[in-house]
């Protein structure tokens, strides 16, 4: 039998993290593949809740708390308890969200812990030993990877697998923290919350504004349009730089990964550092006066025309005749 | 203040990139440029330097001698000093040994800031970073929009999903940055012209006291086992011409989908 993959959650205002049902749900998957144990981790300062959300995609969960009086717990706290646990523990394979956190946790852990990371796996297959597969480059290279030992650390596109219930409730152990164990030179000084839009990142429908939507007017347009699909905002980054709608909404590079039914793409020309955001939507629509805009090559319905004509008469038209197959 | 801004030489992203052996980047094919995060970065640093007076800024980069033109715009903008990490052993390098490499560097100078990008436009692992300060010691915040220090502490403000959070950290630290630091300066002529004759300090393993069987390639804790071009896509179904008509097009995509089961 392998060792252990366990998979490293989190917990977001006390329940878990949104990308961590279908990352476990992956982690179960492989586990049972691999013949071994799939084990969920959470340490946070109100963990027990989301620990038990996991036990609904886990065998077996694992939890421990932050003592103090702050909710933050820095990654380094973090990965130094992991890696205690690891040490004594010694699972295979560590598997974690390819999040601004889960990276961070990650590169922790594979500095304390020596072991090789695979970033950004859309799957991961087993064949004797873990299989991470993972699209690169601007021309969506098809690539397959694994560790060069038995050990190591994943990190998972966060929406790239749908959460699956496994049907029975985990068993759920407390871990002891040793004194100061999470003790942080890392303070947080101030936490501002309850500003969010819509989260791009498990929306099944998308409609994203870029630069062609053209002024803050404009970006009502991309609203409504939202609103009538039932869809979340996303935009470019020059539409984010513009400050038509907030950096949370970004989709590419430096912004979210999606992978929504429906990626509705208005004045958006498709530059490879935002196509590595949605290339996984399943279905591009994409309004653009520019015909041979690069988009143009990873649409479905690709509509030549100008989005200010066109999307004002498309609210109009739903609102008359709602196409079946919208979500909500 | 000694601040070390961590940049990666990345291939230019104009055209489709070329593998060479055992699926790597051809690093030596291709139009080197600085990580773009990267500039985030220096823009950071050279920012301190302007409000407080003794930033000197050095720039460390793990990559081919052929990395360095692309590299000199940091000079060009107003970065002190560059090192580079260059050693023929350290090709095919993952992204732990290249954060052991450059932890080795950076245990032979000092430093009082260690910056760097979010993460990488070939790599995009995002991990380097947090397991460089681990490697050190030292605390680290990623993802800074903005970024201050003062009292022998770094105070960074950074973006969350439902809002904005302020962290702090004690020096030495090291802090991530991401495009929310916003406009970049561009070089000035003289600063081009400046930077043209300059080298980099250049490194070899010798010199960080690593033997080369302990590093790169003979080291890499991952391989990529194969790599395979795309399904080709359809091509798009292409509309245009009268608006009432292009909407019915578009109604008709989302019902015919049944873009939601
Ligand atoms: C390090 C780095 C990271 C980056 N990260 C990201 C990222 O995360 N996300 C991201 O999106 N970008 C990112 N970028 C920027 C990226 O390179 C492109 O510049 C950006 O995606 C282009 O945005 P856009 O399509 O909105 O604008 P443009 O490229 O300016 O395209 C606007 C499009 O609108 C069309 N248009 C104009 N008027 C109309 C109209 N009336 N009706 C219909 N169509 C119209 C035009 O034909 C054009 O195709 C990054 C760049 C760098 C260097
Ligand atoms: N070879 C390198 N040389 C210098 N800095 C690097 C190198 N690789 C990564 N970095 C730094 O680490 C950050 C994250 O890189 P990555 O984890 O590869 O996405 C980059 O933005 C750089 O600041």
């Amino acid at each position: 039998m392998s060792g252990a993959i366990w998979f490293i959650g989190e917990s977001e205002d006390g329940r878990l993290q949104s990308s961590g049902a279908g990352v476990a749900t992956l982690v179960r998957q492989l586990a049972a593949a691999a013949g071994a144990d799939a084990v969920g981790l959470i340490v946070g300062s109100e963990p027990e809740r989301a620990a038990r959300e996991l036990a609904g995609y886990l065998p077996s969960v694992l939890w421990a708390r932050s003592a103090g009086a702050d909710s933050f717990v820095s990654p380094s706290a973090q990965a130094a308890v992991i890696g205690r646990l690891v040490a004594v523990r010694d699972p295979g394979y560590v598997v974690l969200p390819a999040t601004p956190a889960g990276r961070e946790l990650a590169g922790a852990l594979a500095a304390r812990l020596q072991w090789g990371v695979l970033t950004n796996a859309v799957d991961v297959s087993w064949d004797g030993r873990p299989i991470a597969h993972s699209i690169v480059f601007r021309s969506d290279l098809k690539v397959r990877s694994a560790f060069a030992g038995d050990h190591g650390v994943i990190t998972l596109q966060p929406n790239v697998v749908t959460p699956v219930l496994s049907g029975a409730a985990g068993t759920l152990e407390e871990v002891a923290m040793l004194d100061g164990e999470l003790a942080s030179p890392v303070r947080r000084t101030e936490l501002v919350t309850g500003t969010a839009a819509a989260s791009v990142e498990h929306a099944r429908v998308i409609v994203t504004g870029g630069a062609g939507v053209g002024s803050r007017e404009g970006w009502a347009l991309v609203e409504s349009l939202a609103a009538s699909l039932n869809a979340a905002v996303g935009a470019t980054r020059p539409a984010v730089d513009a400050g038509w709608v907030g950096y949370s909404q970004q989709i590419g590079q430096t912004g979210k990964t999606v992978r929504p039914d429906l990626y509705v793409a208005l004045g958006v020309s498709g530059e490879v550092q935002h196509r590595v955001g949605m290339r996984m939507a399943r279905a591009v629509v994409a309004i653009n006066t520019d015909r041979d805009a690069p988009i143009a090559r990873y649409s479905d319905l690709f509509v030549v025309g100008d989005l200010a004509v066109i999307v004002p008469l498309l609210i109009e038209r739903l609102r008359e005749t709602r196409p079946s197959g919208l979500p909500g | 203040m000694q601040v070390v801004v961590l940049t990666k030489s990345v291939p230019n992203t104009t055209g489709d990139e070329g593998l060479g052996p055992a699926f790597r980047l051809d690093r030596n094919a291709i139009d080197p440029i600085i990580n773009p995060n990267d500039e985030y970065a220096i823009e950071v640093a050279l920012r301190l330097a302007e409000t407080q007076p003794g930033v000197q800024i050095t720039m460390l980069t793990m990559g081919p001698a052929a990395a360095w033109p692309g590299l000199s715009k940091g000079l060009a903008v107003g970065v002190h000093n560059a090192i580079l990490v260059s050693d023929p052993a350290l090709e095919g390098s993952c992204a732990l040994g290249t954060a052991n490499t450059l932890a080795a560097a950076l245990r032979r100078i000092t430093f009082d800031l260690i910056l760097a990008g979010a993460d990488t436009s070939d790599g995009r692992a995002g991990i380097v970073g947090a397991a460089v300060a681990t490697l050190l010691g030292i605390p680290f915040i990623t993802h800074a929009g903005t970024l201050a220090v003062g009292n022998g502490a770094v105070q960074v403000r950074r973006l969350r999903d439902d809002g904005h959070e302020r962290l702090e950290a004690p020096l030495p630290a090291f802090v991530s940055v991401t495009q929310e630091v916003g406009d970049l300066r561009y070089p000035s002529l003289r600063g081009i012209m400046g930077s043209r004759s300059r080298k980099p300090t250049t490194w070899s393993l010798g010199d960080l006291g690593i033997e080369p069987a302990d590093a790169g390639g003979a080291r890499a804790t991952t391989i990529v086992l194969d790599v395979e071009p795309p399904q080709p896509r359809l091509p798009a179904r292409i509309v245009a011409g009268e608006p009432g008509a292009v909407v019915g097009e578009i109604v008709e995509f989302i019902a015919e989908r049944r873009i939601v089961s």
